[in-house]
């Protein structure tokens, strides 16, 4: 029988089938930071459990990390509390624990991959929803709750509804300027922020198989902005080159073997997906968001949609967005003033993204008005921007690189966009108040980003290039 | 947390907004606990209380007039963040149904685990169930976990919702997963073993 990627790694870590219930699912890597994982350690302790494969959890801090002086203590007690719980939890129980300051410290959906942990056909789960970043290999990777992160720590294993199977492909050639981050906010916008929710999603077509590793990473990152378990791209040379000589992926005869094996992860020819969508690559410009949810995103040479044909509760939920961001249906918002810059995040820290962002700031200065946070998604990815003199034009043209974490994607730490601010975000999501209560966020991409910090507006990045 | 659940009647909570995601139910900033005690003080913090810590008096949660077990809510409930703090937050207030037409898959898996039924709806029920909520904030809905029913008592009217039968008698017995996954270890070790 035919089988789609997904099936085949989920088949292939059935460990057993409950009768008209979920799937006894075999996990081969759990990743925890210290927010979802706390009450999933007290809940072992106090059954008395250890975890079952400790060899298969890792462990590190990112969404309470300070983005500066991170060799001393957080400030914050709370912060600090659930930083050192983390510690002592992985310590107690003989886990991998990369903690603050270890050169491997960083985001983790950035450090699984660039470490060699992550790696395809493997079913991958955290207590974190942009786990999907993960599948980026050809991998299942999931963000599940606490509950979960207990029960796979205690038995290996997770129980789970199969989900249905989609494909998105997008064929032909992505524009100049437009990145994965444009393609990942243009699939959102038209497939809604629910819109594969329920579903897993494989990225196929010419423009997904064009993206480099870091792209695929960003966009599979996005698959939980439309509501999808997940989403994943088939292995291909452009992976194993990706991978070969990381930390953790396998060497000689091992590595082999293993390509082999990743060679027959991809769906087979006459595979049926429960639901296909195709789109044009030619269609898809620069992208920002005007609302409060990533589905509400445009090209940046468009305007914001009326409330023409929407019902009652589909109005009311517009019409509190546009009020939030104290913007009107029918604007075009290019050369809309913008206060804050954010590069950074799980979905755009890697290190094409700093490259992409420097290649517009070059020669340029940042505008003076802009406040502008650069946070590498982690420390290797804060080593390779040093290598390749990436610091050097960022200082040049006005900007400084923080410390590598979470940073103002969700603010847990001091990065908090204050109240009624306009920040131009790389990050994943423009929910009242994500950055700061009361904060302004328009997702974009790196080129986006960087147009915005030299010209203190929204602007099309196209006249840099 | 863990509790049984059979037959609940009650009033209802109406919030008629669509795509309501997990950072307005319990926001970011309230995630750093390492208990999962408490969190129903911060339930939709930041659209209960102004920056002063005043509650906003025209949010639902703060009108007197709405109660009770149940919230009623628009489509595509809990997106967005994976935190389960979201679903201990809705379960420590007091909430034990969540009703909407659509729920985000990880938000709903984590209701389920914290032993909050989410319920699944027809877009017709639920405007009908907001109007009767308006018409009269009094009345009750039953929900009726063993026979998979919603009742809107104003109208009369029921729909079947589906839950799979695994997670139905975990909830009507209080049980949960890992006692489950504890039961079948040998399970887990053949498979093991198989791969090898």
């Amino acid at each position: 029988m035919a089988n789609t990627l997904f099936d085949k790694i989920w088949d292939s870590h059935i460990v057993t089938m409950i009768e008209e219930g979920p799937t006894q699912l075999y996990i081969d890597r759990l990743y925890c930071h210290e927010v979802t994982s706390p009450q999933a350690f007290a809940g072992l302790r106090a059954r008395g459990l250890k975890p079952l494969r400790p060899e298969r959890i890792y462990c590190m801090p990112d969404h309470n990390t300070p983005t500066h002086d991170q060799d001393k203590p957080i400030e914050d007690p709370v912060s600090r509390n659930q930083v050192d719980t983390l510690a002592k939890n992985a310590a107690d129980f003989g886990l991998t624990h990369y903690g603050m300051m270890d050169p491997r410290n960083g985001i983790i959906h950035v450090v699984g991959p660039e470490r060699g942990l992550t790696l395809p056909g493997m079913t991958i789960v955290c207590g974190d929803s942009h786990t999907s970043t993960h599948g980026a290999v050809g991998a299942v990777a999931f963000g599940i709750g606490t509950s979960e992160v207990e029960m796979v720590m205690a038995s290996q294993c997770i129980l789970q509804a199969k989900p249905k199977t989609m494909r998105i492909r997008v064929e032909g050639t992505l524009g100049q300027g437009v990145t994965a981050k444009d393609v990942a906010l243009y699939i959102m916008s038209k497939v809604t922020t629910s819109g594969a929710t329920g579903y897993f999603v494989e990225y196929a077509g010419s423009a997904i198989r064009s993206l480099t590793m870091e792209g695929r990473l960003t966009l599979c990152n996005l698959s939980i902005e439309m509501g999808a378990r997940g989403g994943m791209i088939a292995p291909d040379e452009t992976t194993f080159a990706y991978i070969k000589g990381r930390e953790n992926a396998p060497v000689g005869e091992d590595w082999e073997k293993a390509v082999a094996y990743w060679k027959t992860l991809k769906s087979d020819e006459d595979a049926v997906f429960d639901k296909e969508i195709l789109f044009d690559a030619a269609d898809i410009e620069p992208m920002i968001t005007y609302g409060t949810n990533p589905g509400m995103g445009m090209g940046i040479t468009q305007h914001i949609p009326t409330v023409e044909g929407m019902n009652e509760v589909e109005k009311t939920s517009f019409e509190k967005s546009m009020a939030y961001m104290d913007f009107n249906p029918g604007d075009s918002l290019e050369g809309k003033k913008i206060d804050y810059v954010f590069l950074g995040s799980c979905t755009n820290g890697r290190i094409e993204d700093f490259r992409a962002f420097a290649s517009i700031v070059k020669g340029r200065k940042k505008a003076d008005h802009v406040i502008a946070w650069l946070v590498p998604g982690s420390w290797m990815v804060d080593a390779q921007i040093r290598e390749e003199g990436l610091d050097k034009i960022f200082e040049e043209a006005g900007f400084q690189l923080r410390q590598p974490g979470c940073s103002a994607c969700l603010a847990m730490n001091d990065d908090k966009i204050p109240a009624g601010k306009y920040a131009v975000s790389t990050s994943n999501r423009n929910f009242e108040g994500r950055q700061g209560p009361g904060a302004r966020t328009i997702l974009a991409g790196p080129l986006v980003a960087a147009a915005a910090a030299v010209t203190g507006e929204i602007t099309d990045p196209r006249k840099f290039l | 947390m863990k509790q049984k659940f059979n037959i609940i009647t009650s009033t209802c909570v109406p919030l008629p907004l669509e795509n309501v995601d997990t950072d307005q139910i319990i926001p970011a900033r309230f995630l750093k606990a390492t208990d999962k005690k408490g969190f129903g003080e911060n339930l939709f913090r930041d659209w209960r209380y102004d920056k002063q810590g005043n509650k906003i008096e025209s949010f639902v949660l703060n009108d007197p007039t709405y109660g009770g077990q149940v919230l009623v809510a628009g489509k595509n409930f809990g997106s967005g963040s994976s935190r389960e703090h979201a679903a201990w937050a809705i379960a420590d207030y007091g909430f034990r149904v969540v009703v909407s037409s659509f729920f985000a898959d990880i938000h709903k898996n984590n209701e389920l685990n914290n032993f909050v039924l989410p319920v699944v709806v027809s877009e017709t029920f639920l405007a009908e169930l907001f109007d009767s909520i308006y018409a009269d904030p009094k009345m009750e809905v039953e929900v009726n976990l063993p026979a998979q029913t919603i009742t809107n008592k104003a109208t009369g009217k029921s729909e079947h919702f589906d839950i799979n039968a695994y997670k139905k008698d975990c909830l009507v017995n209080g049980l949960d997963d890992i006692d489950y996954l504890l039961s079948n270890k040998e399970k887990i070790e053949a498979f093991e073993a198989k791969r090898k």
